[in-house]
């Protein structure tokens, strides 16, 4: 163990002093974060999201305060920078637009939406209806934002309505008002709520206060895209510093020294794995406090961390199993880390694609990664990357265990 | 005196290529043992099965009673590799090297740094502990290179052409290291294509050509098979016909060899004073002018070109 441990450990120093590779391990993806940042306006004004406003159409069909509420929100200041909406009269004349792609969703509040959540002066409601929200497959994450904005809305609404129904009830007990004055005030209530923004954040004390809808940076997709691409980069330039050695002689050095392949294999692993690691943690504090970056939960991204690096670690041996020379490694390293890149969606978002692509994408840890980070980044716990953290894993240890069966039949750990 | 290593009908093929073939001889404790030969000739594939690198592809080895087959860590333990191509990581230090490779061969703590120091000391490198291998001459990187080999006291050393590619300073000083390893009671196995430092260095030579181990003995023994042979060597201009000259000079009494290497024709003959003559009016008749002559009493390289018909520089 103390052998592997060595052997790793020399392979880290021996990456840091390597200038022309620390170039490309560190200073390349934060340069491309950097400039990418730019050019999508990332460093623009603090409250940018830096994507161009998501156009929506607005289709009203609710007579209530509710509804008009939820119109209110899209048009509020609080989203001016982030969408664009617009309102129709007609349902099927906004899906019409969706369908041609000329806004990202369509949000459909029916008619009867207030009524089926604000008792009437009987303290009814009508029967519960849906708020449709259609969006365009081509756009999932504009979809997404819109969707997001909708699911807060009507939290809060709900949360609301159940405020409203403990408030009368606890007035009705305490004698401040009469029972049958119960419907009366409930509506009252609720109606306030719909108008006012304040009256959620007062409904929100049972511990919810606080809880704001994430802010989506676009550098939070792009440094972990980046920083997943050059992580390949790292790999495969580790797979291949074990054809260099055995060309150098400091691999036959090491197999005529009472360690076994096994041993040196691990080693070489591990020294991948730690090169890996050290690269994308050092970009993320980077980011973190250059680019003010939120990663999120600092376990949850460790965890991401290091199963991410596993399976890049995997696509590192198996590569270096199949190929024969340094060169051919660093030739065929830099295809892999670049079409991997494209693939696992480094460079722009991968579900704009065709299914079969995003399909494909799943052999990349870019794409497992990205998933991940981007969870992560919008809030998200351990919990919503466990898929992820799985995918990861799983790819490391089947390539891990293909490239062993390709090194003793190539004879790669033979002098 | 006991024989810490021995090699039985050793055999190593590549394919349809006989690298090393049903070799067989044994190092005594303490002795320096050279495999002399040309390039090519099998003494690193020799080297390479004997340190458990590669598998014999028939025979066996023994080194201190542990074969290379059955039990290649326990050989690994005992010997000591000085590989011909400088084997050592040029990012690190002298000193990040040694310690590296120390621990690979299971020291630490004070008995590694002790040992550090000490072998720092006797390659001459103390004062360059702290600096990286990729500042060092091409003699600096050998003299680690064979510091690396020293640093667990092997009981057996095998040194594979270690002055290959270094000035004639640098050659002396691993030469004398060598000899000073051995008065130590160190035991050394040298691969050389060098005549003159298997004759400086060796208690007994095996003489290695494609893969066939041709002779084996002590320089008297190997000489002596040379019998009253000397070598004349005519050296001439970089123009002129050494072949031709080489193939005239064949038919003159006398001469049982003639050969060329570079620019010089070599007769090996039992009387130089009978063919010097000869020799001169055969060059002259050519109009070829003879630069130098240089009379060599039998030695390893008239042996071996008695034995193949080349130089060892062929």
């Amino acid at each position: 163990m103390k052998k592997i441990f060595l052997i790793g450990w020399k392979d880290l120093v021996l990456a840091f002093r390597d200038r022309a590779g620390l170039i490309l391990m560190l200073l390349a993806p934060f340069a491309l974060t950097l400039g990418l940042g730019f050019v999508t306006g990332g460093f623009t004004q603090s409250n940018s999201t830096g994507l161009s406003s998501v156009p929506v159409a607005l289709v009203n069909l609710d007579e209530g305060e509710l509804g008009k509420g939820l119109v209110d929100l899209f048009s509020s200041t609080e989203l001016a920078g982030l969408v664009e909406p617009e309102s129709y009269p007609d349902p099927a004349a906004a899906r019409l637009l969706v369908d041609k792609d000329a806004v990202a969703a369509a949000v459909i509040i029916p008619a009867g939406f207030s009524a089926s959540v604000i008792p009437d002066a009987s303290g009814g409601v009508s029967a519960p209806v849906s708020i449709e929200l259609y969006t365009s497959p081509s756009r999932p994450n504009s979809a997404g934002i819109i969707q997001s904005i909708v699911t807060r809305y009507l939290n809060r609404v709900e949360m609301g309505r159940i405020g409203g129904q403990v408030t009368v009830g606890q007035l009705v007990a305490s004698g401040r008002i009469q029972p049958q004055l119960a419907a009366e005030v409930g509506a009252e209530i609720g109606k306030k709520q719909a108008q006012n923004e304040e009256a959620f954040t007062s409904i929100r004390l049972k511990g919810e206060e606080g809880e704001a809808t994430p802010q989506f940076n676009i550098l939070a997709y792009m440094a972990p895209g980046m920083a997943l691409m050059f992580l390949m980069f790292t790999v495969s330039n580790g797979g291949r510093t074990l054809l260099v050695e055995k060309t150098q002689g400091t691999l036959p050095r090491l197999l005529i020294a009472p360690v076994t392949s096994s041993q040196v294999l691990l080693g070489k692993m591990f020294g991948i794995f730690l090169t890996g690691t050290a690269q994308v943690l050092i970009l993320i504090m980077a980011s973190t406090i250059i680019f003010s970056l939120k990663w999120g939960n600092p376990l949850a991204v460790l965890l991401l961390v290091l199963a991410a690096v596993t399976g890049a670690v995997g696509w590192g041996m198996l590569l270096t199993a199949l190929v024969k020379t340094p060169g051919q490694a660093s030739s065929i390293g830099t295809a892999v880390m670049l079409t991997f890149g494209i693939l696992g969606g480094s460079f722009f978002d991968i579900t704009m694609m065709p299914r079969w692509m995003q399909a494909a994408s799943r052999i990349t840890p870019n794409s497992w990664g990205i998933d991940g980070f981007t969870a992560l980044a919008a809030g998200g716990g351990v919990a919503s990357i466990l898929p992820d953290i799985a995918g990861l894993l799983v790819m490391g240890a089947a390539l891990f265990g293909i490239s062993l069966v390709l090194f003793k039949r190539r004879g790669v750990l033979q002098g | 005196m006991a024989a810490i290593l021995e090699v039985h009908q050793l055999v190593k093929k590549y394919g349809e290529k006989t690298a090393v073939n049903e070799i067989s001889f044994e190092i005594l404790e303490s002795e320096i043992f050279s495999l002399l030969g040309p390039n090519g000739a099998g003494k690193t594939t020799t080297i390479s099965v004997l340190s458990t690198l590669l598998a014999p592809t028939a025979g066996d080895a023994v080194i201190g009673g542990h074969s290379v087959i059955k039990e290649p860590m326990a050989v690994r333990r005992l010997i000591g590799v000085v590989p011909q191509d400088i084997a050592l990581y040029e990012e690190l230090t002298a000193r990040e090297n040694l310690s590296f490779w120390g621990q690979m061969y299971n020291l630490s703590g004070k008995e590694l740094n002790t040992r550090i120091d000490q072998v720092l000391e006797q390659v001459g490198l103390s004062s360059h502990a702290k600096e990286r291998i990729r500042t060092f001459s091409g003699g600096m990187k050998r003299r680690v290179n064979i510091g690396v080999g020293l640093l667990h006291k092997p009981r057996l050393l095998f040194m594979d052409e270690p002055t290959v590619g270094i000035d004639p300073q640098s050659r002396r000083a691993i030469l004398d290291s060598v000899k000073e390893l051995n008065r130590n009671g160190m035991t050394v196995l040298y691969t050389t294509h060098y005549m003159e430092e298997a004759q400086e260095l060796s208690h007994r030579v095996g003489i290695i050509d494609h893969g066939d181990l041709i002779a084996l003995g002590t320089q008297a023994e190997l000489t002596s098979q040379v019998g009253e042979y000397e070598s004349l060597q005519l050296e001439l201009g970089e123009m002129d016909d050494a072949v031709g000259l080489a193939e005239t000079l064949r038919k003159v009494e006398g001469v049982a060899q003639a050969n060329v290497v570079d620019h010089n024709v070599i007769l090996v003959t039992t009387s130089t004073e009978k063919v010097l003559a000869p020799a001169v009016s055969c060059a002259t008749e050519r109009n070829i002018k003879i630069h130098s002559v240089t009379i060599q009493e039998p030695n390893l390289e008239a042996v071996f070109l008695h034995l193949t018909g080349r130089a060892l520089r062929d």
